[in-house]
């Protein structure tokens, strides 16, 4: 065999296998799955959405900004119930309570209705609670919600037997 | 209320489609890119086609076609890497080893030791074969990973058993030093291979329940959570397990195998870094305490820390890391091309422990790296495969078993490149072995039934009956 036979296999090997190594890492690139996070409502609300946030005075965002941020909780935690144990992370997504398979978080809890509660951060960062109409009521502490209310760090939020807290 | 309906969002899987015709197509060319080397070996070696050609195409061919089908039809959804990926290398192994067994001086160096050279290239195709057949054995009766938790306290009896095998008189073989094989029939098994898998479902299933004791009873200090003095039992006793193979079978590899593997799990399953900080003290510890007293790990340290001083290497009585390094160092950046090198200096053990010599010196630095990328893709997939799981203990038993793997390349390449004191472990899949490439296949079998469950696309949710009880009635 000549020389440049052998030279030429042996560079044309070499290119075969990076070829392969590179057709492995262009396969893991396309496979790349997760979740889909899919923007809901309408893009006009949005608009006027952004409008008014822009609107809104900047040295009153500013301070409650700052008072966000060094006590803003970091994630949900189910404390007592089925589901005990569950965190999610907050970060800025409106999060959802009840029996329904499409909530952030599903209840199995027989006193929960199919959409119960939802938790979501006020333009300020103010993590809210808000019942959504729910048969057994949603708690805070001991006050049964009727408006849509600011959650304290650490506070219960009750749903039937089911106990969420938020946490640093 | 227009504010919260803007940040309404809602998360979903995306639907992973089942990808098993890349995988098809990666599998040929994982077959193709062996026999190209074959057919390199040959010109190089004899100027001709090598003769067997078509019965090693045909062969790992055939294997690699079965193990496609029955993923196809067993695990649709699993990952579409792995598979090519061990292949190739198992391919790659089986040329390197024919390649070796063309060498006249190991030739006769089989003859002057055994009496008789035997060529390992077909034996390496038939353990091939049987972890084909292991793989797929895998594939059809373990329906569901989780059926494993189930066993965990038999497999921490049944590794443990595994481990001490090779010290049961008349069953353990003490090979060169290291009592880690063990005689059945005319066979010599390494169990500590199959140990690694078993004591992973153990670890998985202990640590899924233990987790939250270990991680959450701790107190701060100095920025590391120190866990509390009962909670340290597990590890003391995983290190003084490991401490007492080292000892009683002086096989570093294995040792720091089992321990590396867990403090690995410890860490994944509590998320606290202090268990690192622990593990790698107190293997540093064991290490360096057994060393001082044990002769044939002194042995393996004195050869590791100067390799080409003539004493240690007369003291030794081998040269084979010397050579090792010379090989890879003859090698350079494009290596000398296949069969035609001289890594069969070597001599004993040039196509198992060393083989990696090989490829650094025929495939040089630019092959080399292909091979090391190719197993970090390997482990790159299992940890994917972890993230992917929605189960804790699948979690942990994908990041336990790539773990080992990784950890199992990292000790081999490092002895055979001088980074760490030598070890009696192999390559996973290239390296000439039965043990390993068997368990290796069953090893990526259990990571593919794994990812299959991960991947698989969440059933559609059955319509609920209690959708349509509450309703928001609003003004």
């Amino acid at each position: 065999m000549s020389e440049l036979t052998l030279t030429v296999m042996r560079l044309g090997f070499l290119a075969v296998l990076w070829l392969f190594v590179i057709v492995a890492v262009q396969v893991i690139r396309s496979d790349l799955f997760g979740t889909r996070v899919t923007q809901r409502g309408s893009r006009r609300e949005g608009g006027r959405q952004a409008a008014r946030q822009q609107a809104a005075p900047p040295p009153q965002r500013q301070q409650s900004g700052g008072r966000q941020r060094r006590g803003a909780p970091t994630k949900l935690v189910v404390s007592e119930g089925t589901l005990t144990g569950t965190t999610v992370a907050l970060q800025g997504q409106t999060i959802s309570l009840g029996r329904a398979h499409d909530s952030t978080i599903v209840l199995d809890d027989d006193y929960a209705s199919s959409r119960h509660a939802r938790i979501y951060p006020d333009r300020d960062g103010q993590w809210i609670v808000e019942d959504l109409g729910s048969t057994n009521g949603t708690y805070l502490d001991r006050t049964r919600l009727t408006t849509p209310t600011p959650v304290p760090l650490g506070a219960p939020i009750r749903i039937g037997k089911t106990v969420i807290e938020l946490r640093k | 209320m227009s504010s919260s309906t803007t940040q309404t969002s809602t998360i979903g899987a995306i639907g992973a489609p089942s990808r098993r015709n890349t995988e098809l197509a990666l599998l040929v060319f994982a077959v193709v890119i062996p026999l190209f080397a074959y057919m390199n070996v040959g010109l190089a070696i004899s100027g001709e086609l090598p003769p067997g050609m078509l019965g090693y195409g045909l062969g790992l061919g055939l294997l690699a076609g079965v193990a496609h089908l029955v993923v196809r039809k067993f695990a649709p959804y699993a990952d579409p890497l792995l598979l090519p990926l061990a292949t190739l290398l198992n391919g790659l192994g089986l040329v390197v080893i024919w390649r070796l067994d063309q060498s006249e001086r190991l030739q006769q160096l089989g003859k002057a030791s055994f009496g008789a050279f035997s060529a390992a290239a077909p034996k390496q195709l038939l353990y091939s074969a049987i972890g084909i057949a292991l793989f797929v054995a895998v594939m059809l009766l373990l329906k569901d990973h989780r059926v494993l938790q189930r066993y965990t306290y038999i497999s921490m009896i049944g590794a443990m058993g595994l481990l001490l095998l090779p010290l049961v008189p008349g069953l353990g073989k003490n090979i060169y030093g290291a009592k880690i094989w063990i005689q059945v029939g005319g066979f010599s098994i390494q169990p500590a291979e199959f140990a690694k898998i078993v004591i992973a479902v153990f670890f998985a299933g202990y640590l899924m329940v233990k987790r939250d004791a270990l991680a959450l009873a701790s107190r701060r200090f100095m920025g590391l959570y120190l866990p509390r003095g009962r909670d340290l039992g597990p590890i003391l006793a995983v290190w003084a397990m490991s401490i007492l193979i080292l000892v009683f079978e002086t096989d570093l590899g294995t040792s720091l195998l089992f321990f590396g593997m867990f403090i690995v799990m410890l860490y994944v399953a509590t998320e606290r870094t202090s268990w690192i900080v622990f593990g790698l003290l107190m293997s540093a510890i064991g290490a360096v305490t057994v060393a001082s007293f044990e002769p044939h790990v002194k042995v393996r340290v004195d050869a590791w820390l100067d390799p080409f001083n003539k004493e240690v290497i007369a003291s030794t009585g081998t040269d084979q890391i010397a050579q090792s390094m010379m090989a890879f160092g003859s090698g350079g950046t494009l290596g000398t091309g296949l069969g035609q090198g001289h890594s069969d200096l070597i001599g004993f053990a040039a196509n198992s422990d060393f083989i990696l010599a090989t490829y650094g010196e025929e495939l040089g630095l630019a092959g080399i790296m292909a091979v090391l990328l190719i197993y970090g893709l390997i482990v790159e997939r299992g940890v994917r495969t972890a993230l992917a799981a929605r189960d804790p203990f699948g979690k942990l038993l994908a990041v336990g078993l790539s773990g080992a793997f990784a950890i199992q390349v990292f000790v081999v390449a490092g002895g055979v490149m001088g980074l760490i004191p030598l070890t009696g472990m192999t390559m996973p899949f290239i390296a000439y072995g039965g043990s390993s490439v068997i368990a290796n296949w069953a090893l990526v079998g259990i990571l593919l039934r794994i990812s299959d469950t991960a991947r698989r696309p969440a059933p559609s949710p059955a319509p609920n009956p209690d959708a349509e009880m509450t309703q928001v009635v609003r003004p």
